[in-house]
């Protein structure tokens, strides 16, 4: 974890719709594992005080001197509006690399990363470290349209099989990611799931993965004040199995069930709130508890979670019918 | 280069330079940026007699210069405190002090009694009276003379010997009736201010933009509350010290508050940004205090000049 100012070396476009900053980061971009991010400064003055949060993207490691980070972005709000505007040898500040990243199969594995949106960020870094590895790797790269899918020619340079979807058919198939995953995974015969993306995304694609118990790594986007552990903001309920031998919960014991899908917490559960920045952002999707969290985010504030995409899925005028504002 | 140390309530600091309970932890994720003995203190967390799990999210959101903030003191209790908290800042030689919070003036007192038989080698005591009182329609205890009063006096009852430092809310009608409540009850000193109530609506939701609905404003944007706070109770109660804090970022803003009256000063929310900043803060009060000649902080104290 350091903080450490940065020289950009490029700034370029995914598409129309996404920004792309390397910047060279020596020693971030040697300690940096995938899920990981920085939190990175986005201008001067006191109006927008805090940092904005990135997953990274790709790392390109050129020895202990010249290694470099590179960030996605689309433009939110003032912060990812002055990065844009960032241009070669100008200096960035950041913190990183923050948090616990995705852990890699131990043996040989086929791995299914399933990306919406630009929550697809981290899972080409994923991608690439995994191949490193001798991992197989598909891919199921899904966006609302056409232009928020990010980089989909890399993804099918990338993976064994890549399934591209988009909601509104502009591009690849017609529909969500969890339409084509249940095919892909038998087709595929996957064997772990890595997921990032907004939440119902993610909820879907977990309960899918477990009924099949796979396992899921989900990365999550929560808005972060600190992204070192301090702040408390970023929490996500984790369910947790209560200690054992505890007399109350000896007493309940016969009431314990747990839902097919694993996806409630049951009466030997515990709730608690783990912090996305340090605990996560990836956790085991099969801890979450994602009804917690049907709460929309507030559009101006999106930059703030690692890669911004708590209102860029689906729009949030869905889910504002989903979620009616109290009183209505 | 100037010294830096000073006396509190009695107690010796290597720096007037604190950070701010809820913005540091205990001080393990901020010693990966800042060495934790090279600050004037620690005010860790506020610790409760029981674990809370803290409030649903979004627990925070960004407001001009600022961020409001709702996150229910999530903490995992006095005994953790103690137990693991406590043993490591006192082994990297950390001055600590302690935040300590409840739901019910009971629930302070027992606090205090755990620090009393377990809390060796802290510093200080920060009472978090910002809480909502359930023995009084939820209301803060710092929102009434009465509650203050019970709290501190509970509070010094169980730790007679300790350095106590009430934390006071800035929502207030009359700051310094609160205040002469707490001295009153047996506060050594003062913390000026905690968070101002502030509230923010997404509009495309028509929903508040915290779980919690309304939240604690911190940041740049509140320093004038607070530097205002702090030069009205130094006025009121001259002799008792008061630890400033209230969107301090830099050097400058630390001094505007010494100059108020505060004795020391603690930096908040802007560990969040720069987690440096506190170290950055005392050395620039260094530099100004040798290039102005002040030989000691504590000629500093209230020397701003309202007159003439």
């Amino acid at each position: 974890m350091l903080l450490t100012r940065g020289e950009v070396l490029g700034h370029k476009k995914y598409g129309e719709h996404y920004h792309s900053l390397t910047i060279v980061a020596p020693e971030v971009g040697e300690q940096v594992q995938p899920g990981q991010f920085i939190n990175v400064l986005c201008g001067e003055g006191s109006a927008h005080i805090l940092r904005r949060p990135f997953s990274v993207y790709r790392v390109h490691k050129r020895g202990g001197w010249a290694s470099t980070i590179e960030i996605v972005f689309d433009i939110r709000g003032a912060g990812t509006e002055y990065l844009a505007h960032l241009r070669p040898h100008m200096m960035v500040d950041l913190v990183g690399p923050l948090g616990r990243g995705f852990a890699l199969p131990k043996g040989r594995a086929h791995c299914l990363l399933v990306g919406g949106g630009i929550g697809a960020a981290p899972l080409f870094f994923l991608a690439d470290d995994l191949r490193n590895d001798g991992h197989r790797v598909d891919v199921i790269l899904g966006a609302r349209s056409n232009r928020m899918l990010l980089n989909p020619i890399e993804v099918r340079r990338l993976a064994s099989v890549a399934r591209v979807v988009t909601e509104d058919g502009s591009t690849g198939e017609q529909g969500r990611v969890t339409d084509v995953l249940e095919e892909t995974i038998e087709r595929c015969e996957t064997e772990i799931i890595y997921t990032c993306g907004p939440h119902p995304m993610l909820e879907a694609v977990t309960k899918i993965g477990v009924n099949r118990k796979l396992p899921v790594q989900v990365a999550v986007e929560e808005l972060m004040a600190c992204g070192y552990g301090v702040c408390m903001t970023c929490v996500m309920p984790l369910k947790v199995k209560k200690k054992a031998g505890a007399g109350k919960s000896r007493a309940r014991g016969a009431r314990t069930s747990v839902n097919a899908d694993g996806s409630q917490a049951d009466a030997e559960d515990e709730v608690t709130y783990a912090r996305s920045c340090t605990e996560g952002p990836v956790f085991n999707g099969a801890s979450v508890i994602w009804n917690g969290h049907e709460e929309p985010v507030a559009p101006d504030q999106a930059e703030l979670s690692p890669t911004g995409l708590a209102v860029a899925h689906g729009g949030f005028e869905d889910s504002a019918d989903e979620h009616p504002p109290p009183g209505n | 280069m100037a010294d830096l140390s000073i006396k509190l309530a009695g107690v010796e600091l290597r720096t007037p330079v604190l950070v701010a309970s809820g913005t540091f932890g205990a001080g393990r994720e901020g010693s990966y940026f800042v060495p934790v003995n090279q600050l004037g203190g620690i005010i860790v967390k506020s610790t409760t007699l029981t674990p809370w799990k803290g409030k649903p999210t979004p627990r925070m959101c960004e407001t001009p210069s600022g961020m409001l903030n709702a996150i229910g003191i999530q903490n995992k209790g006095i005994d953790h405190f103690i137990s693991t908290d406590l043993p490591w800042l006192l082994k990297k030689d950390a001055t600590v002090f302690a935040s300590i919070a409840g739901n019910t003036v009971d629930e302070y007192i027992k606090v205090a009694d755990k620090l009393r038989t377990g809390g060796r080698g802290i510093t200080g005591v920060e009472i978090n009276i910002s809480c909502p009182n359930l023995e009084d329609h939820s209301n803060m205890f710092s929102h009434s003379p009465e509650s203050t009063t019970a709290v501190v006096a509970g509070v010094r009852k169980a730790l007679p010997k300790a350095a106590l430092f009430p934390k006071l809310s800035p929502n207030v009608t009359s700051l310094t009736e609160i205040a002469g409540a707490a001295i009153e009850a047996g506060a050594d000193g003062l913390s000026l201010i905690n968070t101002l109530f502030g509230m923010a609506i997404d509009v495309e939701h028509r929903r508040p933009k915290l779980a919690g609905v309304t939240g604690g404003l911190s940041g740049p944007a509140i320093r004038p509350v607070a530097v205002r706070a702090v030069w009205e109770v130094h006025n009121a109660f001259p002799h008792i010290p008061v630890i400033g804090q209230g969107g301090i970022s830099t050097a400058e803003d630390a001094l505007e508050f010494i100059l108020a009256g505060a004795s020391a000063v603690a930096v908040g929310t802007s560990n969040f940004v720069n987690p440096r900043s506190s170290l950055e803060v005392t050395k620039g009060i260094g530099e100004y205090m040798d290039r102005n000649h002040v030989a000691s902080v504590a000629e500093l104290v209230g020397s701003v000049k309202t007159e003439g």
